[in-house]
């Protein structure tokens, strides 16, 4: 069994926590020895998965709580972001999300459609299970230089 | 992890200078002073993102919204000053390509 630290962090269901998961990420992150490129890009991961959370699980009530919890290994950080309070329809997120493309007009535009696309572009995996609550799974590995699987945009900037 | 939005206004134009932190919970107060200011008809609104050194998916969703909104007011929206890790995701997005996105010269009339 690979060994590895785990950090769990739970926070209300509100838009004014994101930050604050924000700077634990990033401290841990620092910690492990990820430039701050990585460290960047993990920060806007992770708000993506909780604001998801937060805006699409808990609109009818403001009492709920995401989970998150963080799995420090040797050559990589696995982030899960929890929310058992409610859920929503995936299919509906995954729909629409993606780079804008010229042939896109800018009335078809979704005001909130990028989150989950940025998740998959920052990060080097992204699982998602839909079946309770919805949980994300990312993992971004140290010293990785090759970014993302299948989207050569993300390689070629910086 | 605050955001403070300051309107500069000139004849027929809007500097919003921003400074902080776009995300979740600051986007809402964007998005209350920035789309009043795309639905005045020949109006250009400037945004000056120099001292943002943090946004995700929320901040761009507002500036779609602006951007709808300044077709549909015959306005128009430019960003300026925009840092290399915020420029980044509207690269990733796509939405460089629709956006008036000055990053190199510095932006305002003082």
């Amino acid at each position: 069994m690979e060994r590895f630290d785990f950090i769990e962090l739970k926070v209300p269901a509100k838009a004014e926590y994101v930050g604050v998961v924000r700077l634990s990420i990033s401290g841990i992150a620092n910690r492990m020895g990820f430039s701050y490129e990585d460290i960047e890009d993990l920060k806007v991961a992770i708000s993506e998965a909780i604001t998801n959370t937060v805006t699409h699980a808990y609109e009818d009530n403001d009492d709920g709580e995401v989970t998150i919890g963080f799995g420090v290994y040797e050559d990589r950080l696995e982030v899960m972001v929890a929310d058992h309070g409610g859920s929503f329809n995936l299919n509906e997120v995954k729909d629409g999300i993606g780079p804008y493309k010229h042939t896109d007009s800018i009335e078809d535009l979704k005001e909130g459609g990028f989150g989950l696309f940025l998740i998959d572009a920052l990060m080097d995996k992204v699982q998602i299970n839909n079946n309770y609550g919805v949980i994300v799974l990312m993992t971004k590995y140290l010293n990785e230089t090759e970014v993302g699987f299948d989207d050569d945009q993300i390689s070629t900037t910086q | 992890m605050n955001l403070s939005v300051d309107v500069v206004e000139e004849t027929n134009k809007s500097i919003v200078n921003l400074a902080g932190e776009i995300d979740a919970y600051t986007a809402p107060e964007l998005k209350e002073a920035l789309l009043p200011l795309t639905k005045q008809s020949g109006h250009l609104v400037e945004v000056d993102l120099e001292q943002v050194n943090y946004m995700d998916s929320t901040g761009l969703g507002i500036f779609i919204s602006a951007l709808k909104s300044t077709k549909e007011n015959n306005s128009q929206m430019t960003l300026v000053n925009i840092q290399d890790r915020v420029l980044r995701l509207f690269k990733i997005t796509g939405l460089d390509e629709i956006m008036d996105i000055n990053s190199a010269i510095r932006g305002g009339s003082e």
